[in-house]
């Protein structure tokens, strides 16, 4: 049913149709919204899952890996500083393969504080081993969920997976969403039979010392298992499509690029701006076009190569830094092309809102603009020279 | 893919930690011993056994030589003694 919603709801009203048993979470601007929302539904007595308080977030993680390493399902979300509380213990659900599914409100890192929304706490976490989709708006926001426990529960794979939605522009925006049933998503989504759990009767030990004699291959089962999720994802969104009706290809989105000269790349909420410039320029006879990159890990390298190889010219939008080296995407999409037969004359990187710093339709008019044949090297798009120094006095 | 993960508890008994001992081990002299079981709730390697007065003593295979069971004795039953001492 359609229904007029803020992601944060959207999102909390998801994750009760998912039946989880635990939900354990710490509040985090702008995550909030969504576990306060599930701690509502949970007291109301419309979820019978037990909602657990805790002092942190890394106490919250570590209360959804003790949970689905018993077997049962769970849910938590976080965003940013809370993000990386968490982060040795989001290194080990990956490393247990415990499914844990978590919402991350994506956000700024400080120093500077700053509470709005960019990619470096998601993409700072992107060797974690988790499974890692970034959602473009909240209806997409909401089917992910629905795809991420179904992916990640599937007995062949085993992990955690991470929805990244952009922090207020998703989790405090509010669009037309159309919500599933409770009977569709008990058709798609099947009670949680793991292969392995904590059990008095059958006592197991999850995630003991290992030597140098054992510790490369579970790192390497785990690296498989992210080229096994890649094939796996397409299938998913198609028996997906069957129930929802919604059509997605869950690794990236090609958008008006069969016959496009420049093309932008980018994740999240930004790719609906992208897709008005897009259709604007279209009017005016631009060949110009967006490829969308949802499952940012596992990493569709073929897909996107077949994607961009007949493209001139790409620019990679980035909303993150790795500092003293090429912005993170931007490097990845680089290395795609490698030793490539067919590649792109330019691949040009972009910097663009950061901290929250609105990307508007010009911002993405202005990097169509710079995509001319020499190519950019991390440019800043909407940098204020006028707040920079040399020196401090 | 699936790589080393679960395994069965109780591994820890296979893997005699003893020879990590420093250079003392302590020894029960087991005279005024009032098995107040101070020394085997102190342990850390939860090595020592015993049931009733003077029965107490430790498993060389795990002890690392640590010292609080003699610290802990009430009595001054234990002591702390070069290896190879008897």
């Amino acid at each position: 049913m359609k229904e007029f919603l803020e992601g944060s709801l959207a999102i909390a009203e998801v994750v009760r149709l998912c039946r989880p048993g635990v939900i354990s979470a710490y509040p985090i601007t702008p995550q909030t919204h969504i576990v306060e929302e599930l701690a509502q539904i949970v007291a109301d007595g419309k979820l019978n899952a037990q909602f657990v308080n805790v002092e942190s977030e890394h106490s919250a993680a570590s209360t959804v890996l003790g949970s689905v390493a018993c077997g049962v399902r769970s849910y938590t979300a976080t965003s940013s500083q809370g993000l990386f509380l968490m982060a040795e213990v989001l290194y080990n659900i990956a490393g247990m393969r415990l499914p844990v599914i978590m919402t991350t409100a994506a956000r700024a890192i400080s120093a500077p504080i700053n509470i709005w929304n960019d990619h470096q706490d998601v993409v700072s976490l992107r060797d974690s081993g988790w499974v890692q989709l970034h959602a473009e708006n909240i209806q997409e926001a909401v089917d992910l969920h629905l795809i991420a426990y179904k992916l990640g529960e599937d007995r062949s794979i085993m992990l955690p997976v991470m929805i990244c939605v952009d922090g207020f522009v998703l989790t405090h925006g509010v669009e037309t969403v159309d919500m599933p049933s409770q009977d569709m998503v008990d058709k798609f989504l099947p009670a949680y039979n793991p292969p392995y759990k904590l059990d008095v009767t059958n006592p197991l030990t999850l995630g003991p010392l290992v030597d140098p004699e054992f510790y490369t291959e579970a790192r390497f089962a785990l690296n498989e298992t992210h080229k096994e999720a890649l094939e796996l994802i397409p299938k998913l969104t198609q028996e997906f499509s069957k129930v929802f009706a919604r059509n997605y290809n869950g690794l990236i989105e090609e958008y008006q690029i069969k016959d496009a000269e420049r093309v932008i790349v980018a994740m999240g909420s930004v790719c609906g701006t992208i897709k008005e410039v897009v259709d604007e320029l279209r009017k005016k006879g631009k060949k110009v076009g967006l490829l969308k990159i949802t499952s940012l890990r596992p990493f569709p390298a073929n897909q996107i190569y077949e994607a961009l190889k007949n493209v001139p010219k790409v620019a990679v939008i980035d909303r993150a830094l790795s500092m003293g080296s090429f912005a993170p995407l931007a490097s990845e999409i680089k290395a795609v092309f490698f030793g490539k037969p067919k590649k792109p004359k330019a691949i040009s990187s972009f910097i663009v809102g950061l901290g929250g710093r609105d990307i508007t339709k010009e911002s993405i008019k202005e990097i169509f603009r710079l995509l001319t044949g020499k190519g950019c090297q991390g440019e800043f798009i909407d940098l204020k020279p006028e707040l920079l120094r040399e020196n401090y006095e | 893919m699936f790589g080393p993960l679960v395994c069965k508890p109780g591994s820890s008994r296979n893997n005699k930690t003893g020879p990590w001992r420093t250079e003392l081990r302590p020894k029960f002299l087991k005279k005024d011993c009032i098995a107040c079981n101070m020394c085997l709730i102190v342990c850390p390697e939860a090595c020592i056994s015993g049931q009733g007065k003077n029965t107490y003593d430790f498993d060389p295979d795990f002890c690392k030589g640590c010292g609080n069971c003699a610290a802990v004795c009430p009595k001054k039953d234990i002591e702390m003694v070069k290896e190879g001492q008897a």
